[in-house]
């Protein structure tokens, strides 16, 4: 092992209640996420992908508890964040960091730039007060801004120069890890390759840790070394890159995969097309979560959850048409 | 190749950097003072303002201030040198509008012109108060329902709703006969009834700012603020507090119209501002008579023309704000 | 700022206000025109195989700070019976062209300011320019010869009806003298040609059905009344990927079924490459390129489109590094007078500070607007640097 794993989450689960009634009483939980289990090495990226609902922003928010999960275990550089308490979260924080989908509303608008980013600085005291106004300068040029946006406010940028602001915010206190929710999909074609091509450099200048959470499957193809697919809150496969993009195992990756539209109208590959809709969460089907939609369902899928398994080194598949040697063998 | 790039940067740098840089603020002023209406709106209020505050320093004559008459030489008699027991003094009442009374006077004998001015006072400040005292008051709990949420937030929410159902003009006329039962003063009244409608008033304030502190919370700046770690009194203070501003100074504008005429309604009805004192309201009141009604339009046709005036010039303010706050509303 | 700057400023906006003020006016008299002769709008179009022609279309709006000339002299034409991929980013002009076509455009901010859109009306057997016909007239195409099919389901359909109301509602007003029971008999007819066979469909809700299944729902209302054509803005933005999937094999079934040509404007290159036989590119309310899908996607001219495809990462290709087009599109307000690509362009030749280049025929097919290809030049200078 070349680099120790920066962020290990387990059993992660979130339910959120579904309240009805003139008491408010909790009739039902929506599982967001129901048990996701991955690690991420240092330096590295991990790409969560997966089609929406599946419950991977609520990941991304979960460990930085901006929603406090219900349980499972979450660390990050060795510390336990689950078991911090929420009042001594604050001197963590600059450790791990958040991008966000969009660039709108992730600002807020009555601040000028410079105190954007440099708010978080002051407050816990990063750099001494008279190297602040230049400390903020040089994060702004590593982001590819002008030094004269210090003092403009928002509205005066497109959504392209917003995402930078925004990485600089998260930058700006020099965090380990960044989790980045989305961060190109409100951007247009040609400005989300400056923002991908930003964090790529950023990431090797920085030795920052990404979490990637994308539905789009090849800007997450690009920039991960590491991949995870989603589906109603289960983490179904995941394992380097190149071997679930060559390889994907589980019936859902191949039909995502297959799914996506390719920028060339030669090519008329064999789609696998899902029938029907995703299944509500509040209320998933037993077993298998996918045997819904399945082409390659079997009898087993309807009732027992497939365990996440170890196919290839590294890469791991949760679905029985993989363990039947297993299954045979009980 | 690389000379072409920086060249563009640099046409680009030069172009971005001669734009003006406009704060959030200046730019809703800029919006707001291409409305004319609300530059009307704004003049006229600080007219109303100006002439109620000052005014009264150029009038020679009091609110209060009777004026006789000798009826044997047609004479006008100040009060103060007035020989009230006198047979041939009389009550210069409902005189016609003349250089000395410039609206004449009313039926108790009183200059309308200088009454409308101590009376114009009156209406603003408990316009004015009645506001203040309901922004204080829901702001705060609206603010603390809409931040912490929960239980705190249902109970508040609650007593909003206690509140809207609290019938307004009967609880008036109840306060009023109390007071009245208790002999307090006219001069003690009018603080009194500003309280009680501050008190009143401010459900609604504390409704608004609730719902919108809710959806402020879950704007993603609010969530950065929290990853980044922030503490939760500059967050309040620094980003909340900054947001939610604009629409409270929308409340204010609109409100303080609506509290000049509910003030206006409850004098008129007798149970807002006594006698002796003044207010736009009890001055349009003299309509009640009709004879006064019929003839003598200088003596209530005024107030009433200030309070259409005011509640209109507020509320084209009220509307340019809205507008300059958010354009996209506007259509 | 001094003081005289903001005079002068104060008296540009004047100006502005001034001349969208008499732009407003005459937009209003146009709207207030009842009887409009036919011959004001008879036209012919340019090759009778195709059903819209749009000839040097300008659709400008007036606000407040200026005139934003959204559409600016687009030139291109729908054939019969194919679909036309209309891609670009967002603001430049793509959505509003559409718009234009049906006459949508916010009044009377939005109008449109010259060029002719030249539709052939196979029903009456003429062609007509469609900025000038009368709104009555306008009516009667809109949903029954041109259908449009909206990004956003959710809000394309109205909450408190059934699936079946709004569908049948559709019909009824395009067919009035139908019988109540054809009426229902086409809509499940429709229904079921986009995919829908559910029983029960009929009385559901909007917000009892998924996504995808509106989308289905609305892709049926556009083909209710067997429209001609079919506009399609973002039909599959708002849709995740197995169900865009799904909406982009129904649609390009559909294109067999029946005879109707489709407009799809969209973003994103994928969905344009697997559906459009013909593709515009369009950047900053112009048409930069444009050609058939096998043309543009292997043969891209313009250095926009080059950079285009470049920058969208592709699956099982790797690229150490995205390329990615600098800097930002112009502002819509105060365009430069040289070619709008010109700051981003990394191809740039010295005679692109002059005016903005003519569409150049590469091929029959092919034509792009950009210096480069001028005077039968391949583009050897630049082009796929």
């Amino acid at each position: 092992m070349e680099e120790k794993n920066i962020v290990e989450v387990k059993n992660l689960k979130k339910y959120f209640p579904i309240k009805s009634g003139v008491l408010q009483r909790t009739t039902g939980y929506v599982r967001a996420v129901d048990g996701v289990s991955f690690s991420i090495k240092k330096g590295q990226t991990f790409g969560l992908v997966g089609e929406s609902g599946c419950g991977k922003t609520t990941i991304g928010r979960s460990i930085l508890r901006l929603t406090e999960p219900t349980s499972g275990e979450i660390n990050i550089n060795g510390v336990d964040i689950m078991k911090v308490k929420k009042k001594d979260l604050r001197p963590l924080r600059p450790k791990m960091q958040m991008i966000f989908q969009d660039p709108f509303s992730s600002l807020d608008p009555r601040m000028p730039v410079g105190e954007i980013i440099g708010e978080a600085v002051k407050e816990h005291n990063l750099v001494p007060k008279s190297e602040y106004r230049d400390y903020v300068l040089s994060i702004m040029k590593d982001c590819g801004l002008r030094p004269y946006y210090i003092d403009r406010y928002p509205h005066e940028f497109s959504g392209g120069q917003r995402q930078r602001i925004c990485i600089a915010r998260a930058l700006a206190l020099n965090p380990d890890v960044i989790i980045a929710d989305e961060p190109v999909s409100a951007l247009d074609v040609s400005i989300q390759a400056q923002i991908i091509n930003l964090m790529k450099d950023l990431q090797e200048k920085r030795k920052l840790t990404y979490l990637f959470i994308s539905h789009d499957l090849s800007v997450v193809e690009h920039i991960s070394d590491v991949v995870g697919v989603m589906y109603l809150g289960t983490m179904m496969e995941n394992g380097p890159k190149e071997s679930i993009f060559k390889n994907p195992l589980h019936p859902y990756t191949q039909a995502l995969f297959s799914a996506v539209p390719i920028a060339d109208p030669d090519v008329k590959m064999n789609r696998i097309l899902l029938q029907g809709d995703i299944p509500s969460p509040s209320n998933p089907p037993s077993g298998c979560k996918f045997h819904t939609r399945c082409s390659k369902c079997m009898d087993i899928c309807k009732t027992e959850v497939p365990t996440l398994q170890e196919y290839e080194p590294g890469h791991c598949v949760a679905c029985h048409l993989y363990n039947k040697k297993k299954t045979e063998n009980k | 190749m690389e000379d072409l790039q920086a060249r563009n940067q640099q046409e680009q740098d030069e172009f971005e950097q001669n734009q003006v840089i406009m704060t959030p603020g200046q730019l809703v002023m800029k919006r707001f003072f291409r409305n004319k209406l609300a530059c009307v709106g704004i003049g006229i209020i600080v007219f109303m303002v100006l002439f109620c505050a000052i005014g009264p320093f150029f009038s020679p004559y009091g609110e209060y201030e009777i004026f006789y008459i000798n009826n044997e030489t047609k004479e006008e008699v100040r009060m103060q040198q007035a020989d009230v027991g006198a047979s041939y003094m009389g009550v210069n009442v409902k005189a016609p509008i003349s250089s000395k009374h410039w609206l004449g006077t009313d039926a108790d004998g009183r200059d309308v012109f200088t009454r409308l001015m101590y009376g114009g006072r009156i209406s603003l400040t408990v316009g004015f108060v009645v506001v203040i005292i309901e922004l204080l008051v829901g702001i705060t709990l609206g603010g603390i329902a809409g931040y912490y949420g929960g239980i705190v937030d249902m109970i508040i929410m609650r007593l909003v709703e206690i509140f809207y159902c609290i019938p307004f003009i009967p609880l008036m006329l109840i306060t009023s006969a109390i007071m009245f039962g208790y002999g307090i003063s006219p001069k003690y009244k009018i603080y009194f009834i500003m309280v009680v409608m501050g008190v009143l008033y401010w459900a609604g304030v504390a409704r608004i700012v609730r719902g919108q502190i809710l959806s402020l919370r879950e704007m993603e700046y609010m969530q950065a603020a929290e990853a980044t770690g922030i503490r939760t009194s500059r967050k309040i203070f620094k980003h909340l507090v900054p947001n939610v501003m604009p629409m409270i100074i929308l409340i204010a504008t609109m409100d303080i119209g609506s509290v000049i005429l509910t003030e206006s309604v409850l004098s008129f009805l007798g149970v807002g501002i006594a006698w002796p004192y003044a207010s736009w309201g009890n001055m349009v009141d003299a309509v009640n008579k009709s004879v006064i009604m019929k003839n003598y339009l200088n003596i209530w046709m005024p107030p009433g023309i200030c309070i259409l005036l005011t509640v209109l010039a507020f509320n084209f303010i009220g509307d340019g704000l809205r507008d300059a706050f958010d354009p996209r509303m506007k259509r | 700022m001094s003081r005289e700057e903001k005079k002068e400023q104060r008296a540009k906006l004047r100006e502005i206000k001034k001349f969208n003020n008499k732009k407003y006016k005459e937009y209003n008299k146009m709207m207030k025109q009842k009887n409009v002769p036919e011959s004001e709008y008879l036209t012919t179009m340019k090759n009778p195989d195709n059903i819209l022609e749009f000839d040097n279309l300008r659709t400008y709006f007036y606000t407040d700070t200026g005139t934003v000339k959204s559409v600016d002299g687009v030139t291109f034409e729908i054939p019969r019976g194919k679909t036309i991929g209309v891609v670009g980013e967002s603001g430049c002009g793509k959505s509003v062209t559409s718009l234009s076509v049906m006459r949508l455009l916010q009044g009377p901010q939005g109008q449109i300011a010259g060029g002719a859109i030249r539709y052939n009306q196979e029903s009456k057997n003429r062609a007509i320019d469609l900025t000038k016909i009368p709104v009555k007239e306008m009516e009667h195409i809109r949903g029954n010869e041109i259908s449009m099919i909206f990004q956003e389901p959710m809000t394309t359909l109205n909450p408190v009806f059934t699936i079946g109301a709004q569908l049948s509602e559709c019909i009824k007003l395009h067919n009035p003298n139908m019988a109540e029971e054809d009426v229902k008999n086409r809509a499940l007819e429709v229904l079921k040609l986009v995919g829908i066979v559910r029983e029960g469909i009929y009385d559901n809700y909007p917000h009892e059905l998924s996504g995808g299944m509106r989308q289905r729902v609305v892709i049926a209302m556009s083909l209710a009344c067997d429209p001609q054509l079919i506009i399609a803005d973002e039909p599959t933005t708002a849709l995740d990927v197995t169900i865009q999937a799904q909406i982009l094999d129904l649609l390009r079934d559909l294109k067999e079924k029946i005879n109707a040509s489709i407009m799809l404007i969209t973003h994103d290159l994928g969905v344009v490459a697997e559906m459009a036989d013909y593709v515009v590119v369009m950047y900053a309310g112009r048409v930069v390129e444009q050609g058939t899908a096998d043309e543009i996607f292997h043969d891209p001219k313009h250095p926009y489109t080059i950079g285009l495809m470049k920058s969208k990462p592709m699956i099982n290709e790797r690229v150490e590094r995205l390329y990615s087009i600098p800097g930002n599109v112009p502002n819509p307000i105060n365009l430069p007078p040289h070619c709008y690509f010109k700051n981003r362009c990394e191809s740039c030749v010295e005679k692109c500070e002059g005016a903005y280049p003519e569409l150049i025929e590469v091929t029959p097919t092919h034509k792009v607007s950009c210096h480069l290809y001028e005077n039968g030049n391949s583009g050897k200078t630049g082009g796929n640097k």
